[in-house]
Parts: C-alpha cells; structure tokens; sequence
C-alpha cells in the first residue's frame, strides 16, 4: 500500500492524482507520500459522523514537503502550496490530541470506514488508506 | 437584447413538512409563483427544476416531468438542474439563459428538496458523497471541512471566535421576521457559543439545518414583464464558476475561487461594482461561508470580513450592506436544491418592495449560491426595475 501523490508535466503535484493536471497538465510520475512526514495545516473533530464512520473522527490537512523526491523540486509549483516541492493531503488523525503546526507520519490502517455503510458503492473505491500520527 | 426580468416569486414553509414528498412542494411553490404572477400554467414553456438528490432521499426521479403535469404546464420543455447546493443558482442561471437566448418567453424555475425524513447522519452521508474517493473514504463531512477552513481563518487572520457567533445571532434575528423560514427564533452569542461541538471549532448553530422546502421564480423577456406588472425585478448580471472537488488542492484555504470567479462574471456583466450591492444573500450553510464570500465577492479584503461583522455593517437594518435578510439559510433552512431560488426570492422581494418588515432600501441585490464546499458557485445580481 502506497500513498501516491502525482507530479505533472508542469511541475505541479496533487494528492490524490487526477488523470490530467491544471491546465490539462500530462502525469509524469508518482511521488509515495507514506514515505515522508508532512506539518498540520489545519485540523478538526467531527462530532456527527455519517454511518460507517468512528465518533468523533479527528481529520486534518496536512502538508508534505517532497522536495527530494525530484532533482528539479525547486522549479516545481504545487497546487496546495506554490512554494517549489509542496503538497497538501486530508485524512484522519490518530488523535485529538494535536496542534497546527505539529509534525505527523502516515500510518497505514486496513480500513478507515466500514465499507457499505454508507451510500456509496462498496467496489467503487478503496476503504484502506493511511491516518497521520504525530511525532 | 431584452433583458431578463423576474415577474413572479413563491417559497412554501421551509422546515419539516410532515407527510409533504419532494413532488408536492415542487408543486405548491410553481403553482403559487405562477399566482403570483397571474400567469397561466399553459403560457410556460420552458420549466427547470433545481434539486440535488430527490432519488437518494426519497426515491423519486423525474421530478421535472412529475411537476410539469403537476401544474398542467405540458407540453413545456423541462430539465432538472443539479449543481448539488448550487442547483438553485444553477436553475437561476439556466433560466436566465432560457430567456436571453430568445428559446423562451416565459420559464418557471422551482427549485425544493426533500430531507427530514432521513436521520442527521443518513443525510450528512448523502450530502458528502460529493466528496472525492480519498475524503469519503476518510470520513469527511461538508461540516467537518468547515471546521477545518473556520480553525485555519480564525488562527490565521487572528479572528475572534465570537465573530462567527455573531453571524449566527445576526441570521436567526433576521429570520424571526420571515414567515417562511425553518426557525423564528432569536438566539443569543452564548447560547451559540456553548451550543455542542460538531466540527472543532465550530458548534451546533454555526451550521444551518436540515430542512424540506420549495422556492420558485418566473423569468420573461422585459417587454413581457411590461404586461404583467410595473413592480419586477432585472437581472442583470450572472455567472457561474468550479474549484476543485478535493478541497486540500486549492492554493488557499481560505479562498474560493468559484465565488470569486462568478462574482467576478456577475460584476462585469452588470457594470456594478461591490460597493453599488444594497444587499446580498450569502450561502452560510456554516457561518464561515459568510466570511469566505464576503471576501471573495470584495466587500471585504481577505482576512476582515469577521471586522465588518463585528462593526455592524451587515446588520439588516443598520448596516451598509444588510447580509441575508432572509435570515439566511442558517435560519432559514437549506433544502438543498431551493436555496438557491430562495435567495433569488429573498432580492426579488427585496427589490419589488415585498419584504414586509425585512423591507431595506435597496436598487441593487446580489446571491451567491455554494456548491458542495465551494466546488461550484453561481452568483446573481438583480437591479430593481423602477
């Protein structure tokens, strides 16, 4: 299990990746975010969580620099942060106990809502993923 | 060209309609704006139909179809319009189209939704499955994302959280004087300030609630106006735009640029400027959204609508720019694809001199209507016709 961001044509990188880019920009690779810690943007706990889904759900967004993921990070732009070799992701917490600003890691859990319970067709998407820990 | 004007305007009781489905008030809001009027169901010929999720609530599609024999308005051309929270807007935008394009000269928009029958959690599911794969598979909530963008306004424009308590109280005062809206009741800043947690930081009455509900508007050329009535509305400038579906993927947080795209769109056409608005009807499904178009809209700079809040300046009967007079749909209410019409009604009122004690004084009026958590938004400017 990987947590694959993608970098286009232009430089640009988004998690998740899109077939085209801004702009219609080409995929070129595939930068795998599990391998890097990433900074809180922002964070919150949701209180009314939908069917299938742990309460409360601590989420954020949080940052990844991936700066040394390609030799030419420092011409790149980001769709999240437009700083050379950013790139934004959401996800759950796997705690409440955090800060903005605070340095997490992915972690990979087996199934983030239970598959079904919701509206959404089991096959149509993966139920696994990663949650962000702090360090 | 002709312009596009507004003859007729209708809304049901907003709130929890027990024993009403989605095809009854679709059709009690399209037969009381066609009263309205004093237009004849079969003097229609296009009818557009804003609704986002009539089929996952309740089971019913083709509602388009079922409101045109409903009203007796067959053979009229119909279509559903879906832009999820923006379907109303959409409708409005379609209809404008409808009418300016010369395809039709007389179209009835109604937009409704029926919710309450579902649980709060059911209809939080329902209504994130707007989400991408990677948020839905997370858990996240329209909520849960306001949250996220309200935490990061407040620690970054070191806002005080009382500022978006006083949208709430602000909406609910407004609301008591709409006969029409979900809640008329005023609250104060401490009861929303202790009212529970939904989305850290924001609580219980920073959201709007689930609501059933149906708006409706007419739309003809001007000259056909002229022969209804000298009291009607213009639109007179329109637009609507996209952002990315995942919401992290924007450049900033605190910037939709849907809203401001359409604004932008909407501006131009109408040769107004944010300063020439007497009153606006924003989409705060959650108080931060007001924030969020107040800036994007320009009647604020980024990071200080929370200041004009806290001066005053959108207080309805005190302020420079009264901000949801309707009492928004915090109070309201949000039947997903009539807030859109609703607003529109809320400015045609507002300019036709139809809004009993939310009266103000007002040439020009403006809506925004927010899709999903900013992925779609139209914005409309009417001008009175007087």
């Amino acid at each position: 299990m990987t947590m694959e961001a993608t970098r286009y044509d232009d430089g640009t990188i988004t998690y998740p990746g899109h077939p085209r880019g801004p702009d219609g920009a080409e995929p070129v690779e595939t930068i795998d975010l599990s391998e890097y810690t990433a900074e809180v943007v922002t964070w919150t706990t949701s209180t009314a969580t939908p069917p299938g889904v742990r309460e409360p759900n601590h989420l954020a967004i949080v940052e990844f620099d991936v700066s040394e993921a390609s030799d030419d990070a420092s011409s790149s732009r980001t769709q999240s942060g437009d700083d050379g070799a950013s790139v934004r992701a959401i996800g759950q917490l796997t705690t409440g106990d955090v800060e903005t600003g605070d340095e997490v890691r992915p972690v990979y859990v087996d199934e983030l809502r239970e598959p079904g319970a919701g509206i959404r067709e089991p096959e149509s998407q993966a139920w696994d993923g990663y949650r962000f820990e702090p360090l | 060209m002709e312009r596009v004007a507004i003859i007729g305007a209708s809304m049901t009781q907003f709130g929890h309609r027990e024993g009403e489905w989605i095809t009854d008030l679709l059709a009690a809001a399209g037969s009381d704006c066609l009263e309205d009027a004093g237009v004849d169901a079969s003097d229609v010929e296009h009818l557009y139909v804003s609704n986002m999720t009539s089929g996952e609530f309740e089971g019913q599609t083709g509602v388009m179809n079922a409101l045109v024999h409903d009203i007796g308005a067959i053979p009229a051309y119909t279509q559903r319009v879906d832009q999820t929270s923006a379907s109303g807007g959409a409708g409005i935008y379609a209809a404008w189209q409808s009418i300016e394009s010369g395809a039709s000269d007389m179209t009835l928009l109604v937009g409704g939704e029926k919710m309450t029958h579902r649980s709060t959690a059911e209809t939080t599911d329902i209504i994130a499955s707007v989400t991408h794969p990677v948020e839905y598979n997370a858990g996240v909530t329209l909520p849960s994302f306001a949250g996220l963008t309200a935490r990061h306004y407040l620690e970054r424009f070191d806002a005080p959280r009382e500022s978006l308590g006083k949208v709430a109280v602000k909406n609910h005062k407004n609301g008591v004087d709409n006969p029409h809206a979900q809640f008329r009741k005023e609250v104060d800043l401490e009861t929303v300030l202790e009212s529970p947690i939904v989305a850290d930081p924001l609580r219980l009455y920073d959201f709007c609630p689930i609501t059933d509900g149906s708006a409706a508007l007419l739309f003809c050329p001007e000259s056909v106006a002229r022969e209804y009535t000298d009291d009607y509305a213009v639109v007179t400038g329109v637009d609507g735009a996209t952002d990315t579906q995942v919401v992290h993927e924007r450049a900033d947080p605190t910037v939709m640029d849907g809203v401001v795209e359409s604004g932008n769109g909407a501006y131009e056409m109408s040769g107004l400027a944010p300063a020439d608005i007497d009153v606006a009807e924003l989409h705060d499904m959650f108080t931060i959204l007001e924030f969020l178009q107040m800036e994007g809209l320009g009647f604020a700079e980024q990071g200080e609508a929370w200041k004009r809040v806290e001066d005053g300046d959108t207080e309805r009967d005190t302020g420079e720019l009264p901000t949801n007079t309707s009492g928004g749909l915090k109070s309201k209410g949000h039947p997903l694809g009539a807030s859109g019409v609703a607003q529109g009604v809320e400015i045609y009122e507002q300019l036709v001199g139809e809004a009993g004690p939310r009266q103000v004084d007002a040439d020009a009026g403006l809506c925004c209507n927010v899709g999903g958590f900013g992925n779609c938004v139209i914005t409309t400017i009417m001008e009175a016709a007087r």
